[in-house]
């Protein structure tokens, strides 16, 4: 175990890239999901407070 | 393509995928960590160090393949109108950056105990640099208008201009005299990787793509709903000019 983590004399340069790497990886999946969610119940509030005749031409109304 | 310029029906693929990229993301990722670091043999030359290439390569790869794919998103959106290739190009751009910065750091830690040095100005280091900058200025840009329609046209052009880059990134081991090795994977004679290291680095490329597809849909779906919510603010504020004009 001592010897996997001492990685042939590397360790500070292989664990330093694995560490960051995963960091920014999860921290942008993390930021990702929340902000999807965050913009998805932003839109729906939204739409439902459309005035109802605005709601007719549903089924096409992106843009 | 067209039937997925509607923003609806881009959603309900990208929620099907979704599952299989997520799940395959992990599978690959968490198998390929584990060989890559545990069983991969230390390479006769490189020793231990070699295991960064498990990261910095498959980094590299996706950082110039989603950079590609952000430019023939913008070709589409340019051309054709596309109602949803802005935004997956828009949604690529921060992805491609990570993956930019994280091949540019890995290979820093990879150059200081094989080449005595963290960065040299030679042709390959300093185009990733590059990209890494053309990722960032094309982001700027998109915040740069107010006006998303004129955002995204001047985002898809840079996109193109900056696509010159790739090719330059991928030849410049060839055409210049570097510290940086030349291609072992994608070379005219098929890869020259000993299989050891080969499987594990090929799980992780299909990993760090995979995360890629992930994070788009949900960065997609973002922008998908952060535009329609632009979109009805913008209708109810004519309205209400509307309703002020008429008393």
């Amino acid at each position: 175990m001592i010897e996997f983590l001492h990685m042939g004399g590397y360790a500070p340069y292989i664990w330093t890239s694995y560490g960051i790497a995963l960091l920014l990886m999860a921290g942008l999946l993390v930021q990702s999901v929340r902000q999807a969610r965050a913009a998805t119940r932003e839109s729906e509030a939204l739409k439902a407070l459309r005035p109802r005749r605005r709601r007719q031409r549903q089924g096409s109304d992106d843009e | 393509m067209h039937r997925f310029a509607n923003p609806t029906r881009f959603l309900k693929l990208a929620d099907a995928v979704l599952p299989w990229a997520a799940v395959t993301a992990a599978v690959t990722l968490g198998t390929g960590l584990v060989w890559g670091l545990g069983f991969a043999p230390p390479d006769y030359q490189q020793g231990d160090t070699v295991r960064i290439m498990f990261i910095h390569v498959p980094a590299a790869m996706m950082a110039m393949g989603v950079y590609v794919g952000m430019a023939i998103a913008s070709a589409t959106a340019l051309i054709w109108r596309h109602m949803v290739a802005d935004l997956i190009a828009k949604a690529s751009a921060p992805v491609g950056a990570v993956f930019c910065f994280i091949c540019l750091l890995t290979g820093s830690l990879w150059g200081k105990p094989m080449w005595g040095t963290w960065w040299v100005w030679d042709a390959r280091l300093t185009s990733v640099l590059i990209l890494f900058f053309i990722y960032l200025g094309y982001m700027a840009l998109w915040q740069a208008f107010e006006d998303q329609a004129k955002a995204a046209r001047a985002a898809a052009i840079l996109a193109l201009v900056g696509a010159v880059n790739i090719p330059i990134i991928k030849f410049s081991v060839e055409w210049w005299n570097t510290l940086h090795q030349p291609a072992s994977l994608i070379t005219m004679k098929g890869p020259t990787i000993h299989s050891s290291m080969l499987w594990p680095l090929l799980l992780m490329i299909i990993g760090f793509a995979a995360y890629y597809l992930t994070v788009l849909v949900y960065r997609v779906r973002a922008e998908i709903h952060l535009r329609r919510s632009r979109q009805i603010r913008l209708e109810a504020a004519d309205r209400h000019a509307a309703m002020q004009a008429a008393e």
